[in-house]
C-alpha cells in the first residue's frame, strides 16, 4: 500500500475517534453547567468574603464547637449504620449465595422491593412504625418485654435504624456478587481434607468476601455522610448532620461561605472515600448487578 | 470419600439459625411496605394497625385534593422529560465513550459519572445557586435539568453494560453494506440493547420521580413536586392521606419493574 493511502487511512481512524467522543459532548455540557460550574463556584465562594480571599470559612469550622458536634454526630452515625448494615447483610448475602439460583432470586427480590421502593415513602413508614404508639412498641409492650414505650423516634435511634433499613440493599448487592464468584470448591476441598466448617469458613470463604465488604462499607459510609432526607424526618430536628447544616446555612442564613466551606469538606472525603472503593471495586460491576 | 455437603438434612438444620436470622432480617426489610399499605385504607383520623376497618376515604380525599393531584401531574412531567433527555443523551454519551479509542474517552467517563458520588445536598445548593442566576428556580425547565444530570450516570452504566455485551462488528457490517451510520444504530444495534435502553429509562424515571433534596430547593409552592410536597407535610403531621400516596407510589414502581422484567423476559424468548 502507498504511504500516502496509509496516512489517509490513520486520518480517518483519527476522525473517527473524534466523532465518536464528541458523541459524549452534549451530555458532557449538560453535566459541566448544571453540575461541574456550580460546584466549582461553590469551591471558589468557600474562600471568599466581602474583602476578597480568607480562610476564615474553614477557621469557623475548625474552631466552633457547634460544627465540631455536628461533624462527630455525622461521622457516628455513618459509622453505626455501616457496622449495623454488615451485621445484618453479610449473614443474608451468604445464605443467597448458597442457595441454589432460583431461590437465590427470589430472596434477592426480597432485597430488591425495598431497594426500588420510594425512599420518602420507607422514611414514613418507619416513622409510623417507631412512633410511642407505633407498631413496634406495641408489639414488645404486648409481647411484655418493656412497660413504657420506648422513644425510638426523632432521636439518635430513629435515624439510625431508618438509615440502616435505606442502606441494606446497597450492602447486600455488592456482597451477594463477591460471594457468587467465590468457587464453592475451596470450601469444599477444605472440608473434605477434615478442617471444621468453622475454620474453613474463617480461612477461606472470609477473607474472599473481604473486598465486597469493604466496598459495600465504603458505599454505605459515604451515602451516609452526605444523607439528608432520612435522618431529617426520623431525626425531627433533634440530630443535626452536615447536610442539614448545609441547607441551613444556605437557605436559612443565607450564608453562601459557610455552606460552601462545609459542602467542600463533605465532598472532599466522599471523593477520596470514593477513590479508595473504586482501587477495590470497579463502580460499573457494584451499578451493574443492582 | 462422602461429602458431608451433599446431605441436605444435615446442612440444613446446621444452618437452622442462619435461616431464622435471616428471615428476621428480611421481616425487617419488608415491614415497611407492609404497613404502609393496610393502613392507607384505615377511616380514622389516626394512623392505626391494623386497621379496624377498611375505606377508600383517603385515597378519594387525595384525588379531590387539586394540590395533591398537581404535585403529581408535575412529578409525572419532570419524570417524564428526564427520561427523554437523560436517555438519549445518556447513550449517546455511552457508544461514543465505549467506542472511541482516545485517551480522553476515559476523563470524560468519570465526569459524566461524578453526579452519582456528590452528596445530593451539593449537587442541590449547587443547582440553586446557578438557577437563581438564570431565572430557572421553580421552572420545569430547571427541574429537568438537574434531574437529567442525576440521572445520566445510571443511564451511561447500564448502556455501556449493554454494549458490552453487544459485537460491534455487526454494525460495521451494516454499515459496510452502505447502510448509513444512524441508521444501522438504529436497526442493528438499538435493537439488541434494548432491554439495557429500557431499563436505564426505568432508572431516569425513578431517579426523577423519587428525587426530593433538589426539589427541595428548585420547586417550591405551586411548581412543588410531589415528593417535595410529602417531605414538607410529613414535618408537620403524620397523616394517613401520606399512607395512600404511599402505596400509590409502591404500586407504581412495582408495575414499572414487572413492565422492565417482562421486556427483558420478551427479549430473550426473542433470541433463543
Amino acid at each position: 500500500m502507498a504511504p500516502h493511502a496509509a496516512e489517509a487511512m490513520e486520518g480517518d481512524a483519527r476522525r473517527e475517534r473524534l466523532r465518536l467522543l464528541a458523541l459524549s459532548s452534549p451530555a458532557f455540557l449538560l453535566v459541566f453547567v448544571v453540575l461541574l460550574i456550580p460546584v466549582g463556584w461553590l469551591f471558589f465562594l468557600s474562600f471568599i468574603d466581602k474583602d476578597g480571599f480568607t480562610l476564615s470559612h474553614y477557621a469557623r469550622l475548625w474552631q466552633n464547637d457547634a460544627y465540631f458536634e455536628i461533624f462527630r454526630v455525622t461521622f457516628l452515625s455513618s459509622f453505626l449504620v455501616t457496622v449495623l448494615t454488615v451485621v445484618l447483610g453479610y449473614p443474608l448475602a451468604y445464605l443467597l449465595s448458597q442457595l441454589p439460583r432460583r431461590a437465590a432470586i427470589i430472596g434477592l427480590t426480597v432485597v430488591l422491593l425495598p431497594f426500588w421502593t420510594s425512599l420518602l415513602v420507607r422514611t414514613y413508614a418507619w416513622l409510623v412504625l417507631l412512633q410511642r404508639k407505633g407498631l413496634v412498641n406495641s408489639t414488645l409492650m404486648s409481647l411484655g418485654l418493656i412497660d413504657e414505650p420506648l422513644n425510638l423516634v426523632y432521636n439518635m435511634s430513629g435515624v439510625v435504624i431508618g438509615m440502616v433499613h435505606i442502606m441494606l440493599p446497597f450492602m447486600v448487592l455488592p456482597l451477594y456478587a463477591t460471594m457468587r464468584s467465590i468457587d464453592p470448591g475451596l470450601m469444599r476441598a477444605a472440608i473434605s481434607l477434615g478442617a471444621p466448617r468453622r475454620k474453613a469458613f474463617f480461612t477461606i470463604f472470609a477473607p474472599l468476601s473481604l473486598p465486597g465488604v469493604i466496598a459495600g462499607s465504603l458505599l454505605v459510609f459515604i451515602y451516609c455522610l452526605g444523607f439528608y432526607i432520612t435522618p431529617q424526618v426520623l431525626g425531627g430536628g433533634r440530630i443535626n448532620l452536615v447536610s442539614m447544616k448545609i441547607l441551613e446555612n444556605a437557605t436559612i442564613y443565607s450564608d453562601w461561605g459557610a455552606a460552601s466551606a462545609l459542602g467542600v469538606v463533605l465532598l472532599v472525603v466522599t471523593l477520596l472515600l470514593f477513590k479508595a472503593i473504586q482501587m477495590i471495586v470497579p463502580v460499573d460491576r457494584l451499578m451493574g448487578r443492582s | 470419600m462422602m461429602d458431608m455437603d451433599s446431605d441436605p438434612t444435615v446442612s440444613h438444620l446446621r444452618r437452622l439459625w442462619l435461616y431464622l436470622y435471616c428471615l428476621a432480617v428480611a421481616i425487617f426489610l419488608l415491614a415497611p411496605i407492609l404497613v404502609v399499605i393496610p393502613m392507607s385504607f384505615s377511616p380514622s383520623e389516626f394512623l392505626e394497625f391494623p386497621p379496624s376497618s377498611l375505606s377508600l376515604r383517603w385515597y378519594q380525599s387525595l384525588f379531590n385534593s387539586a394540590e395533591w393531584t398537581g404535585a403529581a401531574i408535575i412529578s409525572l412531567k419532570a419524570a417524564v422529560l428526564t427520561v427523554l433527555v437523560a436517555t438519549p443523551l445518556g447513550i449517546a454519551a455511552a457508544y461514543g465513550l465505549q467506542y472511541s479509542e482516545m485517551g480522553i474517552a476515559k476523563l470524560v467517563r468519570s465526569l459524566l459519572i461524578i453526579p452519582l458520588i456528590v452528596p445530593v445536598i451539593i449537587v442541590a445548593i449547587g443547582v440553586f445557586y446557578l438557577f437563581a442566576r438564570l431565572n430557572l428556580v421553580n421552572t420545569l425547565t430547571g427541574l429537568v435539568l438537574a434531574h437529567s444530570v442525576l440521572a445520566l450516570p445510571f443511564v451511561i452504566v447500564v448502556v455501556s453494560a449493554g454494549l458490552q455485551r453487544f459485537d460491534i462488528n455487526q454494525e460495521l457490517v451494516a454499515r459496510s453494506l452502505g447502510a448509513s451510520r444512524l441508521k444501522a444504530f438504529r436497526t442493528v444495534t438499538l435493537p439488541q440493547i434494548r432491554p439495557s435502553v429500557m431499563s436505564a429509562a426505568l432508572f431516569a424515571f425513578i431517579t426523577s420521580f423519587d428525587e426530593v433534596v433538589v426539589a427541595l430547593f428548585v420547586s417550591r409552592g405551586p411548581s412543588s413536586t410531589l415528593t417535595r410536597k410529602m417531605f414538607t407535610s410529613l414535618r408537620d403531621q403524620v397523616s394517613p392521606a401520606i399512607a395512600a400516596i404511599s402505596t400509590i407510589l409502591i404500586l407504581i414502581t412495582f408495575l414499572l419493574a414487572l413492565a422492565a422484567l417482562a421486556s427483558a423476559r420478551g427479549d430473550k424468548a426473542q433470541k433463543s
